[in-house]
């Protein structure tokens, strides 16, 4: 459950990282190769060395959907309705690894954000990633 | 038997010797009982939780969450037998306190972005997963002894 404070700061803070979500799409990424080795199953047909091509442009990718879903929380099964259907029907990511990444998203807001990721704005992204990953995973089955 | 790298030996042994025991455990637990409120059920006798600023000036709060950042400092100075080291904190957590261990992976979550926040660009990727391999093998070993 969002308040419309939580809302708005996620809102705010995915602004803000816009223009640099290659950095912190890529990051993320890395972060969650990193340390959930078995992730990168998933990535056999790119090249996901650091600041490689395919990394930062897939990085941004998914931070500029995860952005654009934080401009309207209440309308995130209409935004990522053609997301669901590719992750469902294509991409068939084991959804445990939402979790990973959502994980490395925080860790990467917190290395970058420092003494700003305050833990009440910890606490909103948190929440918002969860309900972004569970839309996500709507049609999963 | 856990098995370290040379890597993960030095990045947990550096970490530690550079945190601020005060600010980091204090700042950890605070937000452990902000980020996921339910884990509060543990602390009835610790005054104002109330909200968000509450927890954060809270001295009971602080100095425990200190208490618990130097109990780490065993497996630390114990990396090759962790699971032996917490064995009588297990049975504590879980004979006394009767804490559900899934609460131990909630605080080592919120202990990995406060020590990220702290460190900034310097909490690699690399560093994070021995970071994180450190923090499993202790939640491990201390939910190892509830039956």
């Amino acid at each position: 459950m969002l308040s419309a404070r939580e809302k708005e700061l996620i809102s705010e803070i995915w602004e803000r990282l816009t223009p640099v979500a290659e950095d912190i799409g890529a990051e993320a990424l890395l972060r969650m190769f990193a340390t959930q080795p078995g992730s990168k199953t998933y990535f056999s047909h790119l090249d996901i060395s650091p600041s490689s091509a395919h990394l930062r442009s897939h990085g941004q990718k998914i931070v500029l959907a995860i952005a654009e879903g934080a401009k309207d929380i209440s309308q995130l099964a209409i935004t990522l309705g053609p997301l669901q259907t590719l992750h469902a029907y294509q991409l068939r990511i084991d959804p445990t690894n939402f979790k990973f990444f959502s994980h490395c998203m925080l860790v990467t807001l917190a290395a970058h954000m420092r003494k700003d990721f305050t833990p009440v704005a910890h606490a909103a992204m948190d929440k918002y990633l969860s309900a972004f990953a569970a839309v996500l995973s709507e049609k999963f089955r | 038997m856990v098995v370290w790298t040379d890597f993960e030996r030095a990045t947990i042994t550096d970490i530690f010797s550079k945190l601020d025991y005060e600010a980091v455990g204090g700042a950890t637990l605070a937000r452990c009982l902000i980020v996921y409120p339910w884990t509060q059920r543990y602390f009835g006798n610790f005054g104002n939780l109330y909200n968000a600023a509450a927890i954060l000036g809270n001295p009971m709060i602080a100095k425990h969450g200190t208490t618990i950042l130097h109990g780490l400092d065993r497996a630390v100075k114990n990396m090759d037998n962790i699971k032996a080291t917490y064995a009588e904190l297990s049975v504590l957590h879980s004979e006394k306190l009767h804490v559900d261990p899934d609460n131990f992976k909630l605080l080592s979550d919120c202990l990995t972005i406060v020590v990220a926040a702290q460190l900034g660009k310097a909490f690699t990727g690399e560093v994070q997963a021995a970071f994180q391999k450190f923090l499993a093998v202790v939640v491990s070993a201390l939910g190892r002894q509830y039956h």
